[in-house]
């Protein structure tokens, strides 16, 4: 605990919160305590609906829908938050406590420029009187936030700021009136990690100057074990375990922490071995180049063009260039920030997309150029599994019907084959058999993600491209997916193109690796010895960005 | 718990089950999907039962009258009853012609529900081809379809209506009559379907489908369509309360089916000449009306709410 300071900022005890539902009450939190002293950052980390986001909303009494506090109390100076009326709360929100939400996309409102915005919370705090005072203040507010030229910017809309400009926005309003404590749910969790790390930075920066306690919401072990002195574990509305971060991360007690720091993937994780008695540890580019290409790109080009409105529109290049292999049976990871063409270029492989220009061998043969009944055959080789587990099952089709749909459009067997086909795919990706008759709204992320993969295995492909395929599961569920892709691997010989932007997931799964930035790959070579040795400028960047890399994990894999 | 108790400077919680399993299958639940959540909450709604009740009367008033009324609503006129209050065996009265407002009621709803039903499917047909084709393959095709429903929906339908029927006036049918509505009354429910489709189409699993191979236009049929389909249901009752209306309308300014075919519309309009010394004539029909209406529409409303779980959840 930091200093002599004695008396907790902030102060939670017993707190107890339910949500009405049409079965009665159902209770999310079971008790939480915690303490935040002054000039403290605390980081509250859990999977998603362990609470950790309920606690942070009832702090401020901005529960969704039914949400409310049954039971604890929450003090802020010795002041009871939870017996404040609604407007005395109204005047705490954003004078004592800043909020800084998850989205930046949603949570500003496009239709009024950011000044305005601004100026709003500027004026709601009471913090400035008077047209004039007030977008001094605005500017000041935006300026300290790392808007460098503020007052021209002030008069833009949401749409013309970037995402880490938005952001930085939102913890301008969030911080304009000075609060005691600023909370930040998943306030980087929509970023890229480059732009993750500057935000934070500064993030710290601020409240350091101003000695603002932070609570931070996470649900990377890493972010939070770098930006907080203390953590809080939150697993099903309950704190599992609380203490100094680096105590916790390297002496993690709870057997539920323990499981959560080994599944995070960090630069230090190795490469996840299936086949234990692997001939050849991969290493270098070199030994790569020995093993036949299973795809290979040339020189791969896609233009797109931007409207300007009317009939002009300017020609962008999305992909440029891009050359690479992927060795049979190997794992090559396309990694790169949004909007680096790295999706494109799966999409175009998947021949979703027409490339400009450039080729795509597989096997041997440019199907780039082919069509109709040849195109229907290269499907069989060669299969996706896609980011959002939510969005790439049909919610009106049970999972049996799912798994079994592309053996329906290759009319592969009969219905009784089919069907059990279905059930020796649920088995290969560890789902019972009953499943096949629910449906997907039912399952988890990950029970999703499974059923995606069975689908794509359904037809026995020799290549299956992951586009960001992990990306939105949580750290225990993520590390299952990657042990099982691992194993599938191995078992049925599959080449991976795994699209992600996240390193860390890279070091864990990937044999081969692919840097990509605006279009243009800048580094490939063997994960080892980029990891080891990046040699560009934007490599070392994505690396150091990694949150967590610098502090060593307790029982790594 | 006193807020001023000092926190363990490390807590660890008890444990409490060693083996934590991680995203373990739920089996034992009950399945669940959109149409069955959403039955799940109508079943418990009182007003969807009554809606519900209300409709399956006037269907069966539609298909079966002779149910309801023994008394022929045509042929058993007596101008000696003309504008009489209720008697034994007329439960309703009589009309400015002697007959029987109750039994004319009853035989009327065949043609108003008749009219209602097909204009409705002809409409929601037209609307839901074109929606999904505009929605779904997009660019000039979109623009094109898209204009023409604009047309459309620049044209008050009953005027259309009226045009038609006026024009095919020795072709009066129910058949014509429900084109003629049904015909000018889609293009609201294509920007509908076309609204969603747009939505849908963004999903992944659309994307899945094509990498799978299956062609663009099966995989609208096979996964855009029943995906998009639950607006268009609800557009679709609410349409059938409004074609009803329009047979009505129609009817009231004499461009309606022949007056041989009961309508309650044609009522409506004979009952006018009458409306001061008889008003229980016009009254009555009206009230047919309305209620086979608001039973559409509550029937829609209900049916939105419960497919949406947003409008589930406040409730």
């Amino acid at each position: 605990m930091s200093g002599t300071v004695s008396t907790p900022l902030l102060s939670i005890r017993g707190l107890k919160v339910a949500f009405d539902t049409q079965n009665g009450s159902r209770e999310v939190l079971h008790g939480v305590d915690l303490d935040i002293f002054p000039g403290e950052t605390v980081a509250i980390v859990g999977e998603s609906g362990s609470g950790k986001s309920t606690t942070a909303s009832a702090i401020v009494n901005l529960l969704p829908g039914t949400g409310h506090v049954t039971e604890g109390s929450i003090t802020l100076d010795g002041r009871e938050l939870t017996s404040l009326t609604r407007s005395q709360m109204e005047r705490l929100r954003g004078r004592d406590i800043g909020y800084v939400p998850q989205d930046p996309m949603s949570n500003l409102n496009p239709v009024w420029s950011i000044g305005f915005q601004v100026k709003e919370a500027v004026r709601a705090n009471g913090i400035a009187q008077g047209r004039k005072a007030v977008h001094a203040r605005a500017v000041e507010v935006l300026q300290q936030a790392g808007l460098k030229d503020a007052d021209k910017r002030i008069h833009q809309y949401p749409h013309q700021f970037s995402g880490g400009m938005r952001q930085r926005a939102l913890i301008g309003i969030g911080l304009a009136a000075d609060p005691k404590l600023l909370i930040a749910d998943e306030p980087t969790s929509a970023l890229d990690v480059t732009v993750q790390r500057v935000i934070l930075d500064h993030m710290a920066d601020l409240t350091r100057e101003k000695g603002t306690s932070v609570l931070l919401i996470t649900h990377d072990l890493g972010l939070a074990a770098e930006r907080a002195s203390r953590l809080i574990v939150m697993q099903h509305g309950e704190i599992v375990e609380a203490g100094p971060s680096r105590e916790i991360l390297q002496n993690p007690q709870h057997p539920y922490t323990q499981r959560l720091v080994a599944a995070a993937p960090s630069i230090a994780s190795q490469r996840i071995q299936a086949r234990v008695e692997e001939t050849q540890q991969v290493e270098t580019s070199d030994d790569l180049a020995l093993i036949p290409p299973a795809i290979r790109v040339v020189d791969l080009v896609k233009d797109y063009k931007i409207r300007q409105g009317g009939f002009k529109s300017i020609p962008f290049r999305a992909v440029d260039k891009v050359t690479f292999d992927i060795p049979k049976g190997k794992t090559l990871a396309l990694v790169g920030e949004s909007g680096s063409g790295k999706s494109t270029v799966a999409k175009m492989v998947l021949k979703l997309e027409e490339p400009t220009a450039g080729s795509i061998e597989v096997d041997g043969r440019d199907v780039a150029k082919i069509s109709g009944r040849e195109a229907f055959a290269l499907r069989r080789k060669m299969q996706p599994v896609f980011q959002d587990p939510y969005g790439s099952l049909d919610p009106l089709r049970n999972i049996g019907n799912t798994i079994a749909e592309p053996l329906n459009i290759h009319r592969v067997g009969d219905a009784a084959s089919r069907r059990a086909r279905v059930r020796e795919l649920l088995d290969q990706v560890s789902l019972p058999q009953d499943l096949a008759t629910r449906y997907p709204n039912e399952l988890s992320g990950g029970q999703r993600q499974r059923v995606a993969i069975a689908r794509a295995l359904a037809l026995k492909p020799d290549i299956v491209v992951l586009d960001e395929a992990v990306s939105a599961l949580d750290v225990l569920v993520q590390d299952q997916i990657l042990q099982l892709l691992a194993e599938l691997q191995s078992e049925l010989d599959l080449t991976y193109l795994f699209i992600t932007h996240d390193l860390a997931v890279v070091r864990v799964v990937a044999d081969a690796v692919c840097v990509m930035e605006r279009g243009k790959v800048v580094e490939q070579g063997s994960v080892d010895e980029i990891f080891a040795n990046p040699a560009q400028e934007y490599t070392k960047r994505l690396l150091d960005a990694i949150p967590g890399a610098s502090i060593p994990l307790g029982s790594g894999r | 718990m006193s807020s001023n108790t000092e926190l363990p400077t490390h807590y660890v919680a008890p444990v409490k089950d060693a083996a934590v399993t991680v995203d373990a299958v739920k089996v034992d639940e009950k399945p669940a999907s959109l149409w069955g959540d959403a039955w799940r909450d109508l079943r418990k709604r009182p007003l969807f039962w009554l809606s519900c009740a209300i409709v399956f009367v006037i269907l069966l008033m539609a298909l079966f009258p002779t149910l309801f009324t023994q008394v022929p609503p045509n042929n058993n006129c007596m101008l000696s009853n003309s504008n009489a209050g209720p008697a034994p065996g007329h439960p309703l009265g009589f009309t400015f012609q002697g007959c029987d407002i109750w039994s004319r009621i009853v035989w009327g709803t065949r043609t108003s529900v008749s009219v209602g039903v097909l204009a409705t499917l002809i409409g929601s047909v037209i609307g839901l081809v074109m929606g999904a084709l505009a929605g779904f393959y997009g660019g000039w095709l979109d623009s094109v379809l898209s204009r023409i429903g604009d047309i459309f929906f620049a044209i008050p339908y009953i005027l259309a209506a009226v045009v038609v029927m006026s024009v095919f006036s020795n072709y009066r049918n129910v058949f014509t009559l429900a084109l003629a509505i049904g015909g000018f009354a889609w293009a609201s429910t294509a920007r509908v379907v076309r609204a969603e489709i747009l939505r849908v189409r963004q999903a992944d699993f659309v994307m899945a489908s094509q990498a799978l191979g299956l062609s663009r236009f099966r995989t609208l049929l096979n996964h855009v369509i029943p995906n998009a389909i639950a607006p268009l249901l609800v557009v679709s009752t609410l349409a059938l309360a409004a074609a009803i209306v329009a047979e009505a309308t129609l009817a009231f300014l004499g461009v309606g089916l022949g007056s041989d075919v009961m309508s309650w519309g044609a009522d409506i309009s004979n009952a006018q000449q009458s409306l001061r010394t008889a008003p229980m004539a016009l009254i009555w029909p009206s009230i047919a009306l309305t209620v086979t209406v608001l039973a559409f529409i509550l029937l829609g409303e209900l049916i939105r709410d419960a497919l949406d779980p947003r409008a589930r959840a406040r409730r």
